[in-house]
């Protein structure tokens, strides 16, 4: 008999009519599945405190994370410009770190090349240092319509608005060190 | 941001998203909020639910029209002769706010004899050089009053204020420096405090406006009267002692020839209507990345200094005391402009930056024109520039005339991409439209190409600055993988080499690179440089070595450092504030404990104006920030954006200068004169007053004036980028471009991820039922765009939501819209519409006209291969513009060095 009344229990049309959940919303719609299923949210090792990089709400993020690889990101419910929601955007971000077509490697085309090649991270950094240099050399100015400018126009740069304040102060800090005044960034578009 | 710095003396939104719930009425313009920005959204549904009325102003019937108690569907490019006609409105009903007009804005001062206005002079202000399409600024000024005593170098000013017109100067975009102090006036002026004097800004702005009739409105704007009428009563019923209303703004804005003229008479309307640093008011800019606020903040741009001092200019700059000549004896607190740059220069240069050398000053770089992006694109074509960084950034796709861009990148010697996917801009050497025309191919492009991946922004840790000026830090959560590195590794590790392969030399042009404070701890196997070191370099650091607390701490004797001073106490108590996170349950309706935002935590900006001349609140409704006479000193709901202990009755002596000068009832700390300016006498080049002009590219005359666009328009001419002729037979349809909620920009974070790729899988374009039956266009097929750039396919989506214009005489204007986030990699493919646009900038900003343009419509695809050249070319015989054709890589046809990189 008691094998029968725990056959009919996992039923749900049966708990449906016989429990306290007619509408079968709630208890009456679970299953074993169900209550073996545990979040993702909820065995993660850690959560780190964000911010969502795509329009400039300023969304705060959970970042779910477990043996190093992040599992899941969502809306922080603390923050008062966003209380937890993300919009699809937001919420696609896990996908934007975890992208199987992401390119995580350094990639080479040499003049007139026609394919990509390989290249070691600090040889790439040598080679632009080298480059640098050089362009720095070619395009400097002392003076220009007789007016002390001391820069180069051989450099130009143009970053997107996802910079980090940080990332856009080291880089406006060194590109005038260095005499490289073409230095743009998408808030100008 | 020049619409908003010269108005008000700082370039950030003015409140904060979360204090929409507290608008009694919305208006949104110029911003497609709900599809853009859907979380902030919220705020505006909180508002609804509250009661608020929301009106959408816009051409096109979005997601946040289907939202908003009303819709206007005016015609693109309109929305200066919407809001004059507000203005005229308020004006002739005196429904404007007194109390608050007189005491807090400019519309007392008296304005020079020598200015002429539009109204007087068909379509142009006075001082215009139509050889340099330019204006002299100096008949626009105010009529000084008594001269500024305490101004230390007259002489010097004075000559300050005469090459500030020179043409070299205004090509350097001095509009953008006023993102936080407003533009330098040489004294303050006469006033009237009665209002009657013809020449009181107040007359002036009511002649100006005299034609800004509801039927010239209608005309202009193609909408009912009695819609404008509606959105008069709403706006002005909730705006007073007990109500405010908001407006809020986007790109739909700011992407205009005139687009800072825009956010201007917005700004004009909501200082009559005293909406300005109130709870509920406010103009509310969506900046449409999640840092873009930062990036002008700590820029980088060509024309700015972190904290927006200007870059210095050759002209104007040549030792530290000419550079803050302007601000020398100022009132405001731009006045300190001289402590904000030592500080800059001690935290670039430290101890090599000395009063005997000027602190360095001569280390920095010298501008003397427009080196914006696109103009650099141009330079690049012509073989100027030889090496190019991206960083996070995809111009192939998001800039305007994608086929410009790809010439430019096509004639580097060099180009270093730091990105995450491999975004067109890495790849316009090997694939894109033009090796399908065969204008491009790899064998003639010498550029040498480095793709350097990147971090997320869960790999590395930073602040972003959001919409309203929030800072807020992101930690680490994971390791980027293989070689992706954050950008401030890139660059501190460059920085690092360059200095290792210069350390032994002896030319003074190295000195900057080999003296520059470059020694930031770092972390880890990969050698990262800790964010925090950098953000308290930012925030500055006293005599004793300890964070600076508030900019007011900075010497102008080289005892402190600070990075950028409107950054300056995100590190107070050597605590990170901008990583604080009290929930919001916990904190106040500020939220004053979440993050940290610029100026000083202030969430609110200008909120002395929240309160009465006397500091009381203008009512218990609306009260927030008021003077509490026992303790001394302003308190309320936010940080008071006011010296604490300034009495609402201190009247500045003689000889003030700087904050001093500035009188308790000076709301708008950042100005030169403490007031709003309804009328601007300097801060932009095409204008003290907002007037309607027609877009570049527009299919209608204008209606008010015989000139037609804004006649400052900077354009860059060449064969690769033609402009549409106005009025033209040929190019007859109106076309913007817009995003979608699904979509990001140029679509390097978004077309390459599989749920957003399928929730939005291509590339369309939105026409009316009028449109599609007139060119025979049907829903779900193919529909081919054409411009002077070129022509590009999409699918054509017949929908209602566009709507047909019909003007009084009879023309019927039809529009067309268009997503602009499609190109060819990804998983989500199309065409690219901003290959269909020109490029045609505000001369205030050197930002592109793409909310507006012209282009003709036909079913079917287009043309393949070299034919879609011939096509193209065919279009522009028609229509009367000269050639597109191009040499090698987009160079001239004679030219013998195509093909070899740059020239330099």
């Amino acid at each position: 008999m008691a094998t029968v009344k725990t056959w009919l229990d996992s039923w749900p049309v049966y708990r449906q009519l016989t429990g306290a959940d007619p509408f079968g919303r709630g208890a009456a719609a679970r299953s074993k599945a169900t209550d073996a299923t545990v979040s993702r949210t909820a065995t993660a090792d850690r959560v780190v405190k964000t911010v969502c990089p795509f329009c400039a709400v300023g969304c705060a993020q959970n970042v779910y994370v477990k043996d190093e690889q992040i599992v899941q990101i969502e809306g922080d419910p603390d923050s008062p410009i966003n209380r937890g929601r993300l919009c699809p955007k937001g919420s696609a971000t896990k996908q934007l770190v975890t992208s199987p077509t992401r390119v995580t490697t350094v990639r080479y085309r040499r003049p007139y090349g026609t394919e990509w090649e390989d290249l070691d991270l600090d040889t790439a950094m040598e080679m632009i240092a080298d480059r640098v240099l050089a362009a720095r050399e070619k395009g400097w100015q002392v003076e220009d319509g007789g007016k002390r400018v001391n820069r180069t126009m051989g450099i130009a740069s143009l970053g997107g608005a996802t910079l980090d304040n940080e990332e856009n102060y080291l880089m406006k800090k060194l590109y005038s060190a260095m005499g490289a005044i073409q230095i743009e960034n998408q808030a100008r578009i | 941001m020049p619409g908003l710095g010269a108005s008000f003396g700082r370039g950030g939104a003015t409140n904060y998203l979360e204090d929409l719930a507290n608008s009694d009425c919305i208006v949104i313009e110029g911003s497609n909020m709900a599809e853009c920005h859907p979380v902030g959204f919220q705020w505006v549904s909180e508002a609804k639910a509250r009661g608020a009325k929301i009106v959408h102003i816009d051409p096109r019937f979005t997601r946040t029209s289907a939202i908003a108690d009303l819709h206007v569907p005016l015609r693109m490019g309109t929305d200066i002769a919407f809001l004059g006609g507000l203005i005229k409105y308020v004006l002739d009903n005196e429904l404007y706010f007194k109390d608050y007009v007189v005491a807090y804005t400019n519309a007392a001062a008296l304005v020079s004899e020598d200015f002429v206005d539009t109204e007087d002079f068909d379509g142009l202000f006075s001082g215009f050089d139509p050889e340099k399409s330019q204006y002299d600024e100096t008949s626009w000024s105010y009529d000084p009053g008594e001269q500024d005593s305490a101004t230390e170098h007259p002489g010097e000013a004075a000559s300050q204020e005469d090459e500030e017109d020179s043409p070299e100067v205004q090509a350097s975009d001095r509009g953008q420096t006023h993102g936080s102090g407003g533009p330098t006036i040489p004294s303050k002026p006469h006033r009237d405090e009665t209002l009657q004097h013809p020449r009181t800004v107040f007359q002036v702005l009511k002649r100006h406006f005299a034609r800004y009739t509801p039927e010239m409105v209608s005309e202009v704007c193609g909408i009912e009267p009695e819609v404008f009428e509606q959105v008069a009563q709403w706006v002005t019923a909730n705006s007073n002692r007990d109500r405010t209303t908001a407006w809020v703004y986007s790109v739909g804005w700011t992407q205009h020839s005139v687009g800072a003229q825009y956010i201007r008479t917005c700004s004009i309307l909501q200082l009559l209507l005293g909406n300005i640093g109130r709870p509920g008011g406010g103009i509310m800019a969506l900046r449409g990345h999640a840092s873009i606020q930062g990036s002008t903040d700590v820029p980088t741009l060509f024309n700015l200094l972190p904290g927006y001092l200007p870059m210095p200019h050759a002209a104007q700059h040549s030792s530290l005391e000419e550079y803050v000549a302007d601000a020398a004896g100022k009132a405001g607190f731009w006045g300190n402009k001289r402590a904000y740059m030592t500080s800059l220069l001690k935290a670039w240069w430290g101890d090599a930056a000395t009063a005997e050398n000027d602190f360095a000053f001569d280390y920095i770089p010298k501008i003397n024109g427009d080196h914006s992006s696109y103009r650099t694109i141009a330079d690049m074509i012509e073989g100027k520039v030889s090496g190019y960084f991206l960083v996070g950034e995809n111009p192939s796709v998001g800039h305007p005339n994608g086929r410009m861009n790809r010439f430019g990148l096509a004639n580097l010697d060099w180009l270093v991409v730091r990105d995450l996917q491999m975004i067109e801009s890495a790849t316009f050497w090997q694939q894109g439209p033009e090796h399908e025309t065969g204008e491009l191919a790899p064998e003639t492009i010498g550029t040498e190409v480095f793709f350097m991946p990147a971090a997320t922004h869960v790999e590395k840790e930073g602040t972003f600055t959001q919409t309203q000026r929030v800072l807020q830090w992101r930690h680490k959560a994971v390791e980027p993988p293989n070689d992706a590195r954050s950008d401030l590794w890139f660059y501190y590790h460059l920085g690092r080499i360059l200095r290792e392969r210069l350390k032994d030399s002896t030319d003074p042009r190295d000195r900057p690179l080999l003296d520059l404070t470059w020694d930031y701890p770092v972390h880890g196997e990969t050698q990262d440089p800790d964010a925090a070191a950098v953000l308290r370099e930012i925030n500055g650091v006293g005599p004793d070595g300890r964070a600076l607390s508030s900019y007011l701490e900075m010497k102008d004797d080289g005892s402190t450092s600070g990075g950028c001073w409107i950054y300056c106490g995100v590190y107070a108590d050597e605590v990170n504030q901008a990583a604080r996170r009290k929930p919001a349950k916990e904190m106040g309706v500020a939220g004053s404990e979440w993050g940290w935002a610029w100026p000083l935590n202030r969430r609110m900006l200008y909120n002395r104006a929240s309160a009465d001349p006397e500091g009381r609140p203008w009512s218990e409704r609306k009260a927030y920030v008021w003077w509490d006479e026992e303790a001394g000193e302003w308190t309320g709901k936010d940080v008071p954006d006011f010296e604490k202990t300034k009495r609402p009755d201190y009247v500045p002596p003689e000889g003030a200068r700087a904050q001093d000068a500035l009188a308790g009832t000076d709301p708008f700390v950042m100005q030169g004169d403490g007031k709003g300016w309804l009328y601007a006498p300097a801060g932009l080049v095409d204008g003290p007053l907002p007037t309607h002009y027609e877009p570049v590219e527009s299919v209608v005359e204008n209606a008010l004036y015989s000139i037609q666009a804004n006649p400052t328009v900077e354009r860059i001419p060449g064969p690769w980028n033609r402009e549409n002729p106005s009025r033209s037979e040929v190019f007859p349809f109106q076309v913007t471009t817009y995003r979608l909620t699904e979509h990001h920009t140029a679509g390097g974070m978004s077309r390459t991820l599989p749920y957003l790729s399928e929730l939005q899988p291509e590339f369309f374009v939105e026409v009316s039922p009028e449109l599609a039956r007139l060119r025979g266009l049907s829903n779900g097929e193919y529909a081919t765009l054409v411009s002077s750039r070129t022509a590009i396919e999409a699918k054509v989506l017949v929908t209602e939501r566009m709507r047909p214009i019909r003007l009084r005489g009879g023309q019927v204007v039809h529009q067309i819209g268009m997503p602009y986030h499609w190109s060819y990699a990804g998983i989500s493919t199309g065409d690219s519409a901003n290959d269909l646009l020109g490029i045609a900038l505000d001369s205030n900003t050197h930002i592109q006209e793409d909310k507006v343009s012209t282009a003709d419509i036909v079913p079917g695809r287009r043309p393949r291969g070299p034919e879609l050249l011939e096509f193209v070319e065919s279009y522009r015989r028609r229509a009367g513009v000269e050639s597109g054709r191009v040499g090698v890589n987009g160079r001239d046809p004679v030219d013998a060095d195509a093909g070899e990189g740059s020239r330099l």
